[in-house]
């Protein structure tokens, strides 16, 4: 008995200096041959399955909402933090504007100037919105007042009739904004003696010694949903 | 020469604001007895402690223990340099310049929450896995606490950590400008083995995880981090998941962005492609020169900050410091940390205390003499991949820094004027 937990003993270290000099993966052991998972149906998640699979708008649910209905749900659910007109309230910014500011300082972020893909406002107001009631809205408001919002940002009709059809297909101008994560993007160095002193921000924007190109420093403030009087400045016109 | 610089025994800490700190006030004490002992001279008679002199407090019949009235100071704070006009999708920070040792204690371990803190009866909560698996399953707590279980020692970091100080000092102490860091021992069981049970399809690439709280936060994560050390977790440092940790349920990433650890987690389904939702296009992104932004940048790149001195501390007088602080790396362990006196011209090697861990808070020391004259002091951390902590100018260098900016990683310096006075230095 004793030998024998011996022998597993050594067997584990080896496994475990085996494992530690492995680049990484963690090593949990093996899949215990028992689950305790129980079988659930699709149907049975027909509630919690809420997700919306914002580039196609696959999951949107039927239902459908005008800009004039959606001002009035906007008025009675949305306003008190929103503001009038979706221009910023007591407690948050505004929703209107920014489009064409990616390039510029600062950037305004709304859903009309960001999002990429429009339904990510149909899943985002249903899953949380209004704060003090998530999940409240029938899906018929939710879509009146994505239409009320996309059509104060310039990027639909006042006519326009938002559904599971018509959502996914407005031509977002954030749509081509996003890269995916392309880190490490620095290279520095351990410079030990006659180093160059510890640079800032301010200093990026100077020629750097090595030729690298600078990137282009801005100066302003990025405005996310903070600054009422910046986003209504910003024409919902200037479209790129 | 590092081994020289290896310290034996704590030595104290200035901490800011610390008036009632009377932890340094007896370690000051004790020094002073010391020399007056060896150079033989008499300092003052010593009285018995009335603490000697009675009988100490019963253990009652039951309790939870909570640290002595003498160290109520020691709270996470939410933030001084924005002031959040309501407190539900809002944070709170860890202070990291009181923190010994590299384990966070859960009542003061940073906090970040999109609409409050969710109160789910555990009796009640359940877990599905759905989408593109063979089975689906639901999971109710007493089904998941059956699995054998895996504890691990990891750091969680905020991509939002350090953000107000990229331009200007604006932060005034570490726990301002680093608190949304903390460290933990998390228990629970490897996703990679419910995922299995499940059967994931081939082509399920992704998985989303999402939140049983009134934000439903959701996030999307590579299959291959899943399979490979994602934990789902309802212990932290030895007991269940604290209400504002997600109780009685979270998923955890091993050196990702604190946000991807999806709290009172009530679902995960398997994708093709992520859905692109609010979190990972209008938040959880970093904007980029020519008017771009990078997104699913989960993983928390090297970093590393000197906890003591810094803001806000004061120095008595020229002498021997112990300089502390902390660094760790998402992609592996921390190899080295170099530290600067002189704001970056010269640097030497500080010790790093063990355990080094994967993925960890990992402490550094050094023994630094102060000669009394104006320094700049910061530290610099390599991980195992080869990478070296860049400064704010090199990341500016590639990065579009317009305000609200995450990841920031940079090294941070803070001026020790001659005065003593500690201060943000960042720019």
């Amino acid at each position: 008995m004793r030998s024998l937990d011996l022998r597993s003993s050594v067997a584990a270290l080896c496994v475990t200096l085996a494992v530690a000099t492995a680049a990484q993966a963690a090593d949990f052991g093996k899949r215990p041959e028992a689950g305790f998972g129980r079988p659930i149906g699709e149907a049975d998640l027909k509630l919690w399955d809420i997700d919306i699979a914002t580039p196609s708008g696959g999951n949107l649910p039927a239902g459908e909402g005008t800009v004039a209905a959606g001002k009035a749900v906007y008025e009675a659910k949305c306003l008190a933090c929103h503001g009038e007109n979706a221009a910023g309230g007591p407690v948050y910014g505004t929703m209107v504007g920014g489009i064409g500011s990616m390039t510029k300082s600062p950037r305004v972020l709304t859903p009309g100037s960001m999002y990429p893909y429009a339904p990510i406002l149909f899943d985002y107001v249903r899953r949380a919105m209004p704060m003090n009631a998530p999940q409240s809205l029938t899906a018929d408001e939710v879509y009146a007042v994505a239409a009320y919002i996309y059509n104060l940002n310039g990027l639909v009709p006042a006519d326009f009739k938002m559904n599971a059809q018509t959502m996914p297909k407005i031509p977002m101008p954030n749509r081509d904004g996003f890269i995916r994560d392309d880190r490490p993007d620095t290279r520095a160095e351990r410079c030990m003696t006659d180093c160059k002193p510890i640079g800032t921000v301010a200093d990026a924007s100077k020629p750097a010694a090595s030729g690298t190109a600078a990137a282009a420093g801005g100066t302003g403030n990025q405005v996310i949903m903070g600054d009422p009087k910046s986003g209504a400045a910003a024409s919902p016109a200037a479209r790129p | 020469m590092v081994e020289e610089q290896r310290t034996q025994t704590p030595a104290p800490g200035a901490s800011p604001g610390s008036s009632g700190s009377s932890r340094r006030r007896f370690l000051v004490a004790g020094a002073a007895a010391g020399l007056g002992v060896a150079a033989g001279a008499r300092a003052e008679e010593l009285p018995v402690p009335a603490s000697s002199l009675k009988m100490g407090a019963p253990i009652p019949p039951e309790s939870y223990g909570m640290p002595i009235e003498f160290e109520a100071h020691v709270k996470r704070r939410r933030s001084d340099v924005f002031k959040n006009k309501q407190n539900y999708s809002d944070w709170s920070m860890t202070p990291l310049h009181q923190q010994v040792g590299i384990v966070t204690p859960n009542g003061l371990f940073f906090e970040r929450h999109h609409n409050g803190v969710a109160k789910i009866d555990p009796e009640q909560h359940r877990l599905v896995i759905h989408g593109l698996v063979e089975k689906p399953l639901a999971f109710s707590m007493s089904d998941l606490m059956r699995y054998p279980s895996v504890s691990r020692f990891h750091f969680m970091e905020c991509s939002g950590n350090t953000l107000t100080d990229w331009r200007e000092p604006k932060a005034v102490t570490v726990q301002q400008s680093h608190g949304l860091l903390s460290c933990a021992q998390w228990t629970g069981v490897p996703l990679s083995w419910l995922l299995d049970e499940a059967g994931v399809k081939p082509e399920g690439k992704w998985v989303m995880f999402e939140g049983g709280d009134g934000s439903g936060h959701l996030r999307s994560i590579p299959i291959e981090k899943v399979m490979d050390d994602a934990l789902l977790v309802y212990g932290q440092n030895g007991e269940m998941l604290r209400a504002e940790q997600g109780y009685p349920l979270r998923a955890f990433f091993p050196g990702w962005e604190g946000n991807t650890c999806v709290k009172w987690l009530r679902r995960i389904k398997v994708v093709t492609e992520p859905d692109q939702i609010r979190g990972e296009t209008a938040r959880y992104t970093d904007p980029m020169p020519n008017g771009k932004w990078r997104q699913y940048s989960m993983e928390m790149e090297c970093k590393s900050v000197i906890t003591n001195p810094s803001g806000g501390m004061s120095l008595k007088g020229p002498g021997l410091y112990e300089v502390q602080g902390f660094a760790w790396s998402g992609r592996g362990k921390v190899t080295n940390v170099d530290l600067t006196f002189d704001g970056g011209r010269t640097w030497r090697e500080a010790a790093l205390e063990e355990p080094v861990l994967d993925k960890c808070l990992t402490r550094f020391r050094y023994r630094w003499n102060w000669d009394g004259s104006p320094a700049k002091i910061a530290s610099r951390a390599k991980d195992t991949t080869g990478y070296v902590q860049p400064t704010v100018e090199e990341i500016a260098r590639v990065r579009e820094i317009v305000g609200f900016v995450q990841h920031h990683n940079g090294i941070f310096p803070w001026s020790v004027a001659q005065s003593g006075e500690v201060a943000n230095a960042i720019a």
